[in-house]
């Protein structure tokens, strides 16, 4: 009798098993996915915005040729294969890069994709007229050029020893060529239709796109691989706020999918109790950081003094003494600013390189724990001895430091702690905050600019795109050091200038070898640490939630959320 | 009056041109920049040449006397080529008025909006006034009844209580426990039939009812004043010496008189309907035009909010007039000459 039963059973169990295989075999059996972002999205052309919110929702349509996996792994999207100097695709000159294309691919149209459309799609962003928002992805490239229908080299004008810039990674997808033909230069503008329903060779393909509201995509009839993707259609929703978009997922259950949920942690663990949905995090290489100015910021100065490097005659009264911001930085208790603005979402880091694995260097460890005693040790050593109202002084200059930030609850939250921190050793800070768009906005004419940075301390979050760090490293080059001859344009924000570093820059310029990169690129991370031209916080993650329904996800720091979306089910 | 009416819209030329150039001028000067928003990994070279290309290299008299050529010679013209199939010149090559953020036509992104704005911030205002009307008589004609009371109380709350917390408890309240309403507007959701109507009136049911009660409690408190201040008038004690009957005394005689100064107000209240709601909007995702405003000044897409700024400025101007003639047409005791 328990025998049938079991036997019953295992019948039962096998038909479902293949009802459910057959059931996978079929495209779009999933039915509608709701996705949110509260940032709406203005236009699924990733060549005209660099805005994450575009970037992610033009890669459910558009593809590049080589996309990161969630490790940060690089795997051939619409090539073949990924070149390298031991299968012969890179040369050993490191001056260019020979593609391999699948040869199976069509665009959703139904035309097939090939090597002209990679051609061209370099061809749209180099043009400089069109204002190319990837345009770093293509430095130094000379030229693209089509060697047969599926081949594509492109020409660099230095040794690249990492060559994969160019259409690797969703900011920088492949467009078609006969969609885009009329709109290269300034009529990139104009061609609305085409930036609002790109043609593309994704899992989807926009069907209705109302700017800075929702897209709805269906599943493109002509994607390559026939089962997927599982749901039919999408809605991508924007708008509103990250709160409420996390309320919409985890509380109400009314969308799938909730991006970058940037919120108080103990305001997502009560939605998190409803049991309806799951919160996943990457991380990746963004840095929440104080920079330390290495010049004299006194406002006393005027504009042809203040915060200019000035070939090292203008330093910083007491920040450019290693003493006070290696108690600075001591006096720091990471963990407790983690737990209060970041939760899952952050961890602390001494690096400003945190990430891949590879390039994290471990020399600079000792700063996870807070220690105000060697703080105080270290300022008293240094002969910077408490005055009348117990503020540190040597000289006539008081350690009172002026610290800015973008406005941002977190960050202010952030501002405050660190504050309490820094009393305790006797140092005194005037928080100031910054609206965002001001802040990061270049206006050369704005004083309030993080470029201008005048204050002693400024607080913002740092990355870079895809996992070759040489271009991020070269930020804090002499040469990069922001002034009125570069219009404040420079990258070196803490204007520090080490004659080392450039030359480990250099030398990671012309560097092959993984191994070797990864050991100079920590050197440089040292260099910048241990100087305290910059001090790390937190290693933030990218934060999303998904419904329990939704599988398949799997959250990518590296490149687009959405890059494997195709894979995605219930 | 017609006299009255072109002198005035006469002297509205000048004061919108006047306006337009505040507006360009202040948006202009004001410490923001579109490429303020890209993430830091994209380089000063890369965002210099956007800034090249969406025109911000050109002085500023350039700039502006584009935006006016554009704002009144070429969008017009589209909207009628728009509106009667007609192409007249060279429409291809005329320079059109665009976002920053999305490079689309600002015009279309506005016609996009203005269907959702007028569905569920006129409707509310209509519901408003319907409700406010009835409860401003009754607490007038019974001050200090109980009834009164309570609607000067639910008034004060409408008053006193903003928008984003009412929306927000009515989100709590309605799609997290009770799970009855959503609480994002599905703007592509398309009413055909019976059942799809209804979920249409479900998702507008929170964003309506909160701009109600906003917009009921002001209009309740100027009918209950006008009706009190008129109810103590002469001609109604005269009305009733003569023996009328208290219903046509409160309808005909005191309604009358009291909806002057409320239709006025009520025409006033008007540009709002068109401007949207911002707050409500955006708690509830209506993708209406207080959303766009929003967004287009977080994003520093200035041609936008210059645009819509500018709209409002024209519609208040406009309604300015309409509240003014009507008071006209309503009162004869006003006259203009």
């Amino acid at each position: 009798m328990l025998g049938k039963c079991v036997i019953g059973l295992a019948i039962a169990a096998l038909a479902v098993a293949m009802l459910s295989t057959s059931a996978q075999a079929e495209r779009g059996r999933d039915g509608q996915l709701k996705i949110l972002y509260w940032q709406a999205v203005s236009t699924v052309n990733p060549y005209l915005s660099g805005g994450t919110k575009d970037i992610e929702a033009a890669s459910l349509v558009l593809e590049p040729l080589a996309r990161y996996d969630d490790t940060g792994t690089m795997i051939p999207a619409l090539a073949a294969d990924i070149p390298s100097v031991e299968n012969g695709g890179v040369a050993a000159d490191l001056m260019s890069i020979t593609w391999p294309l699948r040869p199976d691919v069509v665009w959703s149209d139904g035309t097939p994709f090939t090597a002209a459309d990679v051609v061209f799609s370099a061809e749209y962003c180099l043009n400089e007229e069109m204002g190319c928002n990837p345009l770093s992805s293509f430095t130094d490239v000379t030229g693209v050029e089509a060697l047969d229908d599926h081949t594509v080299r492109i020409q660099f004008g230095v040794a690249k020893p990492f060559p994969y810039g160019p259409f690797v990674g969703s900011n920088a997808p492949i467009i078609q060529k006969a969609q885009f033909e009329n709109c290269t230069g300034t009529r990139a503008q104009t061609c609305t239709e085409q930036n609002f329903g790109p043609i593309g060779t994704g899992p989807f393909k926009v069907d209705e796109f109302r700017a800075n509201d929702v897209i709805v995509f269906s599943a493109n009839e002509n994607y390559r691989e026939p089962d997927k993707p599982a749901f039919a259609t999408v809605t991508f929703k924007g708008g509103g706020d990250a709160t409420s978009a996390a309320r919409a997922v985890l509380a109400t259950g009314e969308f799938d999918y909730a991006w970058n949920l940037q919120i108080e942690p103990e305001v997502l663990e009560q939605m998190v109790a409803n049991g309806k949905g799951s919160v996943v995090a990457g991380f990746g290489t963004m840095v929440e950081r104080l920079i330390v100015n290495q010049t004299n910021n006194d406002s006393d100065l005027g504009k042809d003094k203040r915060s200019l490097y000035l070939d090292g005659t203008n330093p910083h009264p007491f920040l450019s003494d290693p003493a006070v911001s290696r108690a600075l930085s001591l006096a720091i208790d990471r963990q407790i600013l983690v737990d209060f603005g970041y939760g899952a979402a952050g961890q602390v880091t001494c690096n400003v390189l945190p990430a891949p694995p590879a390039y994290t260097s471990t020399a600079n460890d000792a700063c996870v724990t807070q220690n105000i005693e060697q703080a105080n040790r270290i300022l008293d050593e240094a002969g910077w001895l408490p005055g009348d109202d117990g503020v540190r002084e040597k000289d006539g200059v008081r350690l009172s430091i002026l610290y800015q930030t973008s406005t941002n609850s977190v960050r202010q939250g952030t501002q405050a702690l660190i504050k309490q921190m820094w009393g305790q050793i006797g140092v005194e800070t005037e928080l100031r905050n910054i609206d965002a768009a001001v802040f990061f906005g270049g206006d050369p004419a704005s004083p309030d600019t993080y470029m201008k940075f005048y204050a002693d301390i400024q607080m913002y979050t740092n990355n870079f795109d895809g996992v070759d760090p040489e271009a991020y490293m070269a930020n804090w080059m002499c040469s990069e050091i922001p002034g009125p001859e570069n219009q404040w344009l420079g990258s070196n924000i803490s204007r520090a200038c080490n004659a080392e570093y450039d030359a480990l820059a250099a030398e990671l310029a012309v560097t092959a070898s993984l191994e070797d990169r990864a050991a100079i690129a920590m050197r440089m991370n040292d260099v910048i640490v241990q100087n305290q031209y910059v001090i790390p916080l937190i290693w933030r993650a990218k934060i999303s939630a998904h419904a329990n329904t939704l599988k398949g996800v799997r959250m990518n720091a590296w490149d687009s959320e959405m890059w494997n979306v195709a894979d995605w089910h219930r | 009056m017609t006299h009255y009416i072109i002198r005035r819209l006469l002297f509205a030329v000048p004061t919108l041109i006047a306006i337009s150039f505040i507006l360009f001028a202040l948006l202009d000067l004001a410490p923001n920049d579109p490429t303020g928003q890209l993430p830091l990994t994209i380089p000063a070279e890369a965002r210099e040449q956007i800034r090249e290309s969406l025109g911000l290299g050109e002085a500023f008299h350039i700039r502006y006397a584009k935006w006016m050529e554009q704002f009144f010679v070429n969008e017009p013209l589209n909207l009628i080529e728009r509106a009667f199939g007609v192409e007249i010149g060279a429409s291809e090559e005329r320079l059109r008025l665009r976002s920053w953020a999305t490079r689309s036509p600002v015009v279309d992104l506005i016609i996009e909006r203005l269907p959702q704005t007028l569905w569920v911030v006129g409707l509310s205002y209509l519901i408003g006034i319907l409700i406010a009307i009835p409860i401003g008589i009754v607490s007038a004609y019974r001050q200090y009844s109980w009834f009164d009371q309570l609607g000067t109380f639910v008034s004060m709350i409408g008053f006193s209580v903003p928008t984003f917390f009412t929306g927000l408890l009515a989100i709590i309240v309605f799609s997290v426990t009770l799970q009855w309403l959503p609480s994002i507007y599905d703007t592509t959701h398309r009413v055909t039939d019976l059942s799809s109507f209804w979920v249409q009136i479900k998702q507008m049911a929170m964003p309506v009812m909160v701009l109600a009660l906003f917009n009921a409690a002001q209009i309740s408190r100027f009918m209950r004043a006008a009706v009190l201040d008129n109810l103590t008038q002469d001609y109604v004690r005269t009305a009733r010496a003569k023996g009328l009957r208290e219903r046509v005394v409160l309808f005909i005689h005191v309604l009358r008189n009291s909806l002057i100064p409320v239709v006025t107000l009520i025409a006033l209240g008007i540009p709002t309907v068109f401007g949207g709601a911002i707050i409500t909007e955006k708690i509830f995702r209506v993708n209406g035009i207080g959303e766009l405003l929003i967004t287009a000044i977080q994003g520093a897409d200035i041609p936008l909010v210059q645009t819509l700024s500018f709209l409002f400025a024209v519609l208040i101007v406009l309604f300015n007039l309409v509240a003014d003639v009507l008071y006209g047409i309503l009162d004869p005791r006003i006259r203009y000459s």
